[in-house]
């Protein structure tokens, strides 16, 4: 909640990912020369974009609650079974991030629409951002007209004939990763416009404007290729900068709004290990009502994180506020709201 | 907030000694646009074994809610009208913080949506002027939503409080609790 604007630890580390980006730029277009430089500005916004995911990234692991989990979860990882810990955090990767399938209970539909634009999100930048790079390139085979070679980082990963069904898909990559992200972002902007607590609690610049800049993103995407497969190029150039404007403007806004959550949310998967690890170590009780609750390592280190924060749960016996179960909390206020009112004199008043 | 009705005039004033635990407040919850079907009002009894008391907790809306700050996701934000609204769908990561720092008891963890869901004062309805949904089927009074002016008529002998002592942590709420009359605060330790 109370960050400071400016902050030297994460400016430093924004600096030197920043910095390490155009180094791998330069070696892994071999010196510029794969570098096209019809995609300079792109390079530019990606770059400036990795400084703001980083500074946000990095201001927002210094949170106390952020920090703790981190700290718990990396260090839970690389101790004891390092192996079972990576095969479970594989499963969890592939589950929670790649298939997102904790929003499928939310429901089907939603589940549908978050995976296309993710599978579309995740795909284009896939795509894009070694292409801007200079990372991938494509040749024609030497002595071949028909052949085309695929390298990356100036190493040959493939090659595949001109006119073949893969040819076809992969150089239209992007316009499949375009009509996912419409299907996703056509679901989600009508859910906006149609469901009573959405429209109650959304804004149009935190929730709408990032389903519409997605939208023209991929429309004027797919709009570049249709121009030039079936309109003789026309508009192309006005279409072209109408794109990298809204992809720009995308990029730039990643560690602001809602699209933060791209980054963010492998903490989901920081907060099962915990869990998994916490049960392990035991059980809280809740003193009032004498059953387990949650794991005792979640309570000690929330009495920290409070504790940095500026709250004081102790009890003049020592113990906290903060051992209870949220039932217990409950019925303790209440009972000391009857004993307000039996001391009134009135139950009711 | 986007287009917003809110009327800053009323307010809410619970009285949990009030409530015989029928559970219609739970049911009026699950109507709330803003949970999509789940109730999230909470009606426990206080102490099975030795008393039939029970008591209602709706979320007290802080003014500096614990909640929001134990969160490491960010997911919990506060409006103009001081309102803390519900866990951003796409920022939660379920963790559950707000739900063991929160001292009044309030979020509730749903396992299945890895997600943490809360009161958010029905903003669907207050946010158009309209009554929180749990307010408006309370038999016994022990929810009640309207004005200052109001409650004092139909409480005379009672007091509206919004003052609450935790040990050695004293935390303000946009909720009031009603008390007997001329109390200033509830020390729950
Ligand atoms: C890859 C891992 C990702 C995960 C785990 C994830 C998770 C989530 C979750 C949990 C929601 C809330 C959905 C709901 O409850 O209805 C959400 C919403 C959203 N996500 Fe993602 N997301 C991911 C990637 C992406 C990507 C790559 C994009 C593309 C920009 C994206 C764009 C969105 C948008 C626009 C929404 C808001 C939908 C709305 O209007 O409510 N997400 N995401
Ligand atoms: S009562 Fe609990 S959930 Fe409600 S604002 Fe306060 S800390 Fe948050
Ligand atoms: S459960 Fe969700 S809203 Fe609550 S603290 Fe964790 S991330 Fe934040």
């Amino acid at each position: 909640m109370k960050d400071k604007t400016f902050n030297g630890k994460a400016l430093f580390v924004a600096t030197l990912v920043s910095i390490l980006t155009i180094v791998l730029v330069f070696y892994g277009s071999r010196e510029l020369q794969n570098f096209d430089a019809a995609l300079v500005t792109y390079l530019f916004g990606t770059v400036f974009a990795f400084f703001g995911i980083v500074y946000r990234y990095t201001v927002w692991l210094q949170r106390p609650p952020t920090w703790m989990y981190f700290k718990r979860s990396i260090k839970f990882l690389f101790t004891g079974k390092i192996f079972a810990h990576l095969w479970f955090l594989g499963k969890e990767s592939v589950q929670n991030i790649l298939l997102q399938k904790f929003i499928y209970p939310r429901s089907k539909w939603r589940w549908f629409a978050h995976f296309c634009i993710a599978l579309g999100c995740l795909s284009a930048f896939a795509i894009t951002i070694p292409l801007t790079f200079g990372w991938i390139h494509f040749t024609l085979a030497p002595n071949s007209i028909s052949i085309y070679e695929a390298h990356f980082f100036g190493f040959k990963m493939m090659d595949f004939q001109i006119n073949s069904f893969l040819a076809f898909l992969i150089f239209h990559a992007l316009n499949w990763s375009s009509w996912l992200v419409i299907i996703g972002s056509v679901y989600y902007l009508r859910r906006r416009l149609t469901n009573p607590g959405l429209i109650a609690t959304q804004t149009f610049e935190g929730d709408l404007l990032p389903l519409i800049l997605l939208i023209a993103i991929s429309v004027t995407g797919l709009c570049l290729t249709y121009s030039y497969q079936f309109m003789k190029g026309f508009a192309y150039d006005f279409l072209a900068v109408i794109h990298a404007v809204t992809v720009i403007m995308f990029l730039i806004w990643i560690p602001f709004g809602k699209f933060f959550h791209i980054i963010q949310r492998p903490a989901q998967i920081g907060a099962h290990i915990y869990k998994q690890e916490g049960i392990k170590k035991g059980m809280a009780v809740c003193p009032h009502t004498g059953e387990e609750f949650a794991t005792k390592l979640h309570i000690e280190d929330l009495k920290i994180v409070t504790s940095q924060l500026g709250f004081d749960f102790t009890l003049e016996d020592g113990s906290s506020h903060l051992d209870l179960s949220p039932e217990g909390k409950r019925s303790r206020l209440a009972q000391a709201h009857l004993k307000a009112r039996s001391q009134g004199g009135n139950l009711f008043g | 907030m986007n287009l917003t009705n809110f009327n800053t005039k009323e307010e809410f004033f619970v009285d949990m000694q009030r409530c015989i635990g029928c559970k219609a407040c739970e049911m009026a919850c699950a109507e709330c646009e803003t949970n999509g079907q789940q109730t999230l009002i909470s009606v426990n009894y206080v102490d099975r074994s030795s008393t039939i008391q029970t008591t209602v907790q709706v979320c007290m809306h802080c003014e500096d809610p614990v909640c929001a700050n134990v969160c490491p996701a960010d997911a919990i934000s506060q409006d103009e009208f001081g309102v803390v609204h519900t866990a951003s769908t796409e920022r939660c990561i379920g963790c559950s913080n707000c739900v063991m720092a929160c001292p009044f008891g309030v979020p509730k963890k749903v396992e299945e949506y890895d997600l943490m869901m809360k009161c958010t004062m029905c903003y669907d309805r207050t946010s158009v002027g309209k009554k929180p949904m749990c307010a408006t089927v309370c038999p016994s009074g022990a929810l009640f939503y309207g004005t200052r002016e109001q409650i004092e008529e139909m409480r005379p002998n009672s007091t509206p409080i919004n003052n609450f002592i935790f040990g050695q942590e004293k935390v303000k709420t946009k909720v009031n609790i009603m008390m007997p009359k001329g109390s200033t605060e509830l020390r729950i330790y």
